[in-house]
């Protein structure tokens, strides 16, 4: 009878991996096939001078440069004006533990944010950044749209990881004589930092491919050269990609360079992930012997 | 008044087990001012009506007790009998429990440290304490150390460094670490570790260390040389520990208070509490009869 049932619960726990594993499986093939279809369309036109040079011939010739580097300082505004920001709205509900109803409001905006389709965060980003505040379409207007979009995910993932820390430490902190802030400043979030690096790189993720918040905010479909401050009108990759697909007057060579685009996109993204899960191992392995 | 004094009578009793201990003026002091046995100094705490509650719930009990300058003193009893929540009290941890409260006063020589005019981090740093669980910073052996002499305001390198070394000498932790400063603390063993937190105490220049069952997570050999550490550290440090070892209260202690639901039972010079306790219940207690 047992010995049945071992063997049931054997044969039971193989089909649970087996399951498992096709799951796994499916999930690489996906990405493997994205990966796949985009680098054998993308990857013949990507050379030198297409990472370094301005567009030529209305988008037919010429590399992607600036949309590279509008893409870069787009994504790099954003995380610059969310995560302090982010970081500081969840040390104080985390760490203050302030009561009373700000707090449920403070949580109930924070979990409605990250429902708002990017579309309307881009409505938003038009009237008040680009109209109310006057900083027209440009980098600035588009950095702070795009740091609003990944305000939420940055906000959760730091307060996980500060609630992750164990009290004990805190303890220990208060108890040698440092303040409340000093002990958030210099172990909390120290001990925090693997963590919040967590929601930078799925920020990051999220920010660079993001189309509709810089629609109205920040991207052009062509610029003359590069910005030269934070009010230019920039080019950015994913925005350069829709408008190479959708307007235009040579669809073959568009969708060409539209291909290359998406790697280079996808490629950014990805080393983005990289340097930062790198940055957090170093961080663990200062930690955790 | 306080009503943990040793009367006239019980002190005479206690000669008998050990003479040594009333001889001199101390005894005398004692036995003609009706207070407690401070081995001739002046009490380095004392706590006078000490009740606190969390919420609503009582955890302690007109507590009245003195603790004596350079001296062990061991906090027993059974567990939840409020051992921690006292201790937690002498360095006002029990402020990081909300909707706690307490009354009386405690003491540490004259100044109330309770009242809200006294700052809990300028105390903190004359009263350290050690956990129960070993709790480095996730830093490096290094860091854990320095750590409090920066929030203390040291900023000379050279200086830090003297510190850290001469803590690490004084927690008994030197040898053993000092080729594994940069590394993380975290990889150290559980007796390492407590030591590390020993040392990071020491650093900061305590007058009073507070110890809460500072063994129970050890095995024996790391906890022997904890107890050896607590010996060495009584020639200059004000020590309390809670412990729920009665060997082990009996080894390095020089008081022994015994707490019961909330209530100090009875207190006294250690070989007195396991030689000839006064109530039925402390002997009850380290009889193992209860517990
Ligand atoms: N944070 C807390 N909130 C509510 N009750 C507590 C808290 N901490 C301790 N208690 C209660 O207070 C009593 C004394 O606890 P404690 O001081 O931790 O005992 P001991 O250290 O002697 O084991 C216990 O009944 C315990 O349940
Ligand atoms: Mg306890």
């Amino acid at each position: 009878m047992s010995a049945v049932k071992r063997n049931n619960r054997g044969i039971v726990q193989k089909a649970g991996f087996a399951f498992l594993a096709a799951c796994m499986g499916a999930n690489i093939l996906f990405l493997g096939a994205i990966l796949f279809f985009i680098a054998a369309k993308g990857l013949g036109t990507i050379n030198w001078a297409f990472l370094t040079q301005v567009p030529r011939d209305s988008m037919t010739a010429g590399g992607v440069a600036p949309a590279i580097l509008g893409t870069f300082y787009l994504t790099l505004g954003a995380i610059l004006f969310s995560l302090p920001l982010g970081v500081a709205c969840a040390v104080y509900l985390t760490e203050y533990s302030p009561k009373g109803w700000i707090v449920n409001v403070l949580r109930i905006s924070i979990n409605n944010l990250a429902g708002v389709p990017s579309v309307v965060f881009g409505l938003f980003g038009l009237t008040v950044f680009v109209k109310y505040l006057g900083f027209g379409v440009s980098i600035l207007s588009g950095s702070l749209t795009l740091g609003i979009l990944a305000l939420p995910v940055i906000i959760s993932a730091a307060q996980e990881a500060l609630v992750a820390v164990p009290q004990s430490i805190r303890e220990a902190s208060l108890a040698l004589g440092a303040t409340q802030w000093e002990t958030i400043r210099k172990v909390v979030l120290p001990a925090a930092l693997p963590g919040i690096l967590t929601g930078v790189i799925l920020s990051v993720g999220r920010v660079a491919g993001e189309t509709a918040p810089i629609l109205f905010t920040a991207a052009a479909f062509y610029v003359k050269g590069y910005p030269d401050s934070v009010l230019s009108e920039v080019m950015a990759l994913p925005y350069h990609i829709y408008a190479l697909m959708t307007e235009g007057t040579h669809p073959e060579e568009q969708t060409r360079i539209a291909y290359a685009s998406s790697l280079l996109l996808l490629a950014l993204v990805l080393s983005v992930s990289m340097l930062a899960i790198w940055i957090r191992q170093r961080q663990r392995k200062a930690y955790h012997a | 008044m306080h009503d943990v004094n040793i009367d006239h009578e019980r002190q005479m009793g206690m000669e008998g087990f050990h003479p040594a201990l009333v001889r001199g003026p101390v005894g005398i002091n004692l036995n003609s001012l009706g207070e407690a046995d401070m081995f001739g100094s002046e009490p380095k705490i004392t706590a006078r009506g000490v009740n606190f509650y969390y919420g609503s719930k009582r955890a302690l009990n007109n507590i009245n007790i003195a603790f004596a300058a350079r001296r062990v003193t061991a906090i027993i009893g059974p567990s939840g009998c409020g051992k921690s929540t006292f201790i937690r009290l002498l360095n006002r941890m029990h402020e990081l429990v909300p909707g706690s409260r307490f009354e009386g006063e405690i003491l540490l020589d004259g100044l109330d440290i309770l009242s809200p005019a006294c700052d809990a981090a300028d105390l903190r740093k004359r009263v350290g304490m050690v956990f129960q669980k070993p709790n480095p910073f996730p830093k490096t052996v290094f860091e854990n150390i320095s750590y409090g002499l920066e929030v203390n305001g040291m900023t000379d390198k050279r200086a830090i460094e003297e510190k850290v070394v001469d803590s690490l000498r004084k927690a008994a932790l030197w040898g053993e670490v000092k080729d594994r400063l940069k590394d993380s603390a975290l990889g150290l063993s559980g007796g390492q570790q407590q030591r590390l937190c020993i040392a990071r105490c020491l650093a900061v220049s305590p007058e009073v260390i507070l110890f809460d069952e500072p063994c129970a997570s050890l095995d024996p050999i790391s906890t022997g040389k904890i107890e050896e550490l607590i010996l060495e550290l009584k020639k200059e440090y004000t020590i309390v520990i809670v412990t729920h070892n009665m060997q082990q209260a009996a080894r390095v202690s020089d008081r022994t208070a015994f707490f019961l639901m909330g209530d100090l039972i009875e207190e006294g010079r250690t070989e007195q509490i396991f030689k000839a306790p006064r109530d039925r219940r402390t002997e009850d207690y380290i009889t193992g009869r209860f517990g």
